[in-house]
């Protein structure tokens, strides 16, 4: 028995990812999308824009992978491109949400309690107490569905998302030690926010912007799959589900490229973020 | 005791079937994809009215039969005086309104003229334009006397917004419609159904094997699908998704109906809006539009191609498909000669229905092969009729104009498209006032010519009939020459 101890090797980043199930798995999905968007920015088996009307609705095989939908146009191109704008949407409308919320529930941390406290959380409040897909609706149906309308809806509803959880986080914050000397060394508020509150919180940030993107994706979905999404001809997961409907029957391969693409995505993005919370969430990452 | 009151119960429940299956024989299900907004046919353009009460609970002086032609309804004959200004029309006896009023010469008077009437909200008033009086000339007849001369009297009066109503039930005709049909009003319920059931005591006209109809409204194609699937309904006049019927088809259950509509499917173009008011623009557009990938691609190969706003089972038709032939070279010639050789961008807003959406989506990828630049924007009925139809804020646009013998409205500069062309004007002016056969064939002949001719609209196709029904049941129309399910001559066969 021998009671020397190897010193302790810290963890290597690559053994810290391959450790955690969640993360590896959800990378490798989130990659294989992101890869398969940025490869449809240059290149796609066939033009999606082109409709041949001749090879309508051919069973997956070859060429077409996945099969040809009601206007002989490639499936598989239509859900590379269809990452793409799902991407697309789901990035500006988290930027959105992180961009106004963050500060916005700073700012609130800031006085708790006071005027300024109450009239940004009371907004939130309002704002999220519209269900998304309605605000989404209102929105479009005062501006025009487009795919732009659609990044907007989206996100001004991420808005309270992060300005509860930065506010949140922020006020436990504000008590600690080291912003108390902060304070003391004459920093004001709008730099103590900044240099020693926000980077605190952004791993919990990075973790929450992981399960809002994947809710982005499927808001983006839904608004496409009744109309209010981005328009024709530009491809849309959510538009595919809606026109493969009644030719579901015969022609199944319609749904179900564009719906595994759904459910994959969305997998990869909570696992990942799972994944994530693991890693970078102090709590737990003490607990281990 | 105890075995005998057993014996008794299966035998009432026994009873309690047959019967159930004996009524079942006289009942039928319709399905239609949109709900009438109220239920007068008399003061509103849609369809959906017409769908549910022509021929069923209201019925006019004359009426459509299956095929197109005019046939004695309410009058059951007429006399034509030699000028062509005087109609006197014989009605029949005995007919009685639901509410048990004896219909008589009076109400034809009154309904003409509450239809023509100043203030009236008649969406067809053009059909009466030309009435000077309506007077009635003893109890069962009526004497209608015109201001000029107009062929097509007879067949204006068979339309849907010229059925006889009653002033005894006029009040309340939008929620309780009293005809004088071989069906009566029962219950509609809102955002579901409307009921008919057999008007007790007809005897004024053909006898009808059903007893009661019910009317539901099934908007999603996907639920249309599972509903005439699980026959949940019997008939599906108008099918809402071309694509299934081959599947409905192959299926012994059911029959798949396809007939001709009036429906003329173009790409309505605005021709005031520059660069939409150059014939050559809009020529290129057209030779740019290939119909059968259209018709293939959105109608699952049902339509008929058009080159006109005419309906090609009509026999005054004209072939004019040639003038707008599939040519994309030749369009891009014509852009480049009206300055354009760079293409343009325009709007293309698109109502609901799948031959506007899909259409849409084809016609908007054959325009970028030449050039041309269309931002679609899909809108419901409602944003369509304010934006498009009303407001005129349009480039191009896709509608199926379902009216019979509609190329009048291209004699309406305010008309949403805005064709302005006092040529084609006083050309229908003559027509309407023209009642030999021959001439009228002749001049409208020349109509459909100088409308093919300016390209005023892309003429897609002539919407298709697309029904299905229960293969059991007999006596369907196939054609649709008026907006209308006649059931009158509908029975199950045995």
């Amino acid at each position: 028995m021998s009671l020397t101890t190897a010193p302790p090797r810290k963890p290597s980043l690559l053994r810290t990812i391959t450790s955690s199930l969640n993360l590896t798995l959800g990378l490798f999905i989130i990659v294989v999308f992101f890869g398969g968007a940025l490869i449809s920015l240059v290149w796609t088996p066939f033009d999606v824009a082109s409709l041949d009307i001749p090879n309508k609705l051919k069973a997956p095989g070859l060429p077409h992978l996945m099969g040809t939908d009601h206007f002989g146009r490639d499936v598989f191109s239509m859900i590379l491109v269809g990452a793409r704008t799902s991407i697309a949407v789901a990035v500006v409308a988290v930027g959105i949400g992180m961009g106004l919320g963050v500060p916005l529930g700073l700012a609130a941390a800031v006085r708790p309690g006071s005027f300024m406290d109450e009239l940004i959380m009371r907004g939130n409040d309002l704002v999220f107490a519209f269900p998304a897909l309605l605000i989404a609706i209102m929105i479009t149906a005062v501006f025009g569905p487009g795919a732009v309308n659609a990044i907007l809806a989206i996100g001004i509803f991420n808005i309270p998302v992060f300005a509860r959880l930065s506010r949140g986080a922020a006020l436990s914050l504000w008590t600690r030690d080291f912003v108390l000397s902060a304070r003391v060394a004459g920093k004001g508020a709008v730099r103590i926010s900044y240099e020693h509150i926000l980077p605190n919180i952004l791993n919990l940030l990075i973790v929450q912007g992981t399960i809002q993107f994947s809710l982005g994706i499927l808001a983006e979905a839904g608004l496409s799959y009744v109309g209010l999404g981005a328009q024709p001809p530009i491809p849309s997961w959510g538009r595919m589900l809606a026109e493969s409907q009644t030719m579901i029957s015969f022609a199944p391969h319609l749904a179900l490229f564009p719906g595994l693409a759904i459910v994959f995505t969305v997998l990869g993005l909570n696992l990942m973020g799972d994944g994530l919370r693991d890693i970078l969430d102090p709590k737990i990452r003490r607990e281990r | 005791m105890k075995f005998t009151s057993k014996l008794a119960f299966a035998a009432s429940a026994l009873a309690l079937s047959v019967s159930a299956a004996w009524a079942d024989s006289g009942e039928i299900s319709v399905g239609m994809a949109l709900e009438p907004p109220h239920l007068d046919p008399t003061s509103a353009a849609a369809g959906a009215i017409d769908q549910v009460l022509y021929a069923n609970v209201f019925q006019g002086l004359t009426r459509f039969a299956s095929d197109g032609s005019i046939i004695p309804g309410l009058a059951e004959s007429w006399t034509i005086s030699d000028d062509g200004l005087t109609y006197v029309f014989q009605l029949r006896h005995g007919v009685k309104f639901h509410d048990g009023t004896d219909f008589d010469a009076s109400h034809v008077v009154f309904s003409l003229d509450r239809a023509r009437a100043e203030d009236s909200t008649n969406a067809q008033k053009a059909l009466f334009a030309d009435i000077a009086s309506v007077k009635t000339g003893d109890h069962y007849s009526v004497i209608v006397t015109l201001s000029k001369p107009n062929g097509s009297l007879l067949f204006n009066l068979a339309w849907g917004d010229a059925v006889i109503v009653s002033p005894e039930s006029i009040d309340t005709i939008k929620e309780k419609p009293i005809g004088t049909g071989p069906f009566r009003f029962v219950e509609w319920v809102k955002g579901d159904r409307i009921e008919l059931e057999r008007t007790p005591d007809y005897s004024w006209g053909d006898q009808v094997a059903l007893d009661k109809v019910t009317f539901r409204f099934i908007s999603d194609p996907t639920a249309a699908f599972a509903a005439v699937m699980s026959e949940d309904v019997d008939v599906f006049p108008v099918f809402p998704a071309p694509e299934n019927l081959a599947q409905f088809d192959a299926d012994p259950r059911f029959q798949v109906l396809v007939g001709s509509t009036e429906g003329e499917t173009i790409l309505s173009t605005n021709n005031k809006l520059p660069p939409l008011d150059d014939v050559r623009v809009r020529k290129a557009i057209a030779h740019a539009i290939d119909r059968k990938a259209i018709i293939d691609g959105a109608m699952f190969g049902f339509g008929t191609p058009i080159g006109t706003h005419f309906a090609p089972h009509n026999p005054a038709y004209l072939d004019l498909t040639g003038n707008s032939a599939y040519d994309p070279e030749m369009s891009k010639s014509l852009l480049a000669e009206a300055g354009l050789a760079d293409g343009f961008t325009t709007t293309l807003k698109l109502p609901p229905p799948s031959y506007a959406r899909r259409g849409g989506e084809i016609i908007a990828a054959q325009l970028r092969e030449v050039g041309i630049n269309v931002e679609i924007s899909n809108l419901e009925w409602a944003q369509w009729l304010e934006q498009v139809f009303r407001g005129k804020d349009f480039g191009l646009t896709i509608v199926s104009h379902t009216e019979p013998m509609d190329i009048g409205i291209y004699a309406r500069p305010d008309y949403y498209f805005q064709y302005d062309n006092p040529e084609f004007q006083a050309l229908i002016t003559e027509l309407n006032a023209e009642a030999k056969a021959d001439k009228r064939t002749e001049l409208l002949h020349k109509a459909q010519t100088m409308i093919s001719e300016d390209y005023v609209n892309g003429y897609l196709f002539q919407l298709a009939a697309t029904g299905v029904a229960n293969a059991k049941l007999q006596g369907l129309w196939v054609n649709a020459p008026t907006q209308a399910t006649d059931l009158t001559g509908v029975s199950w066969a045995e």
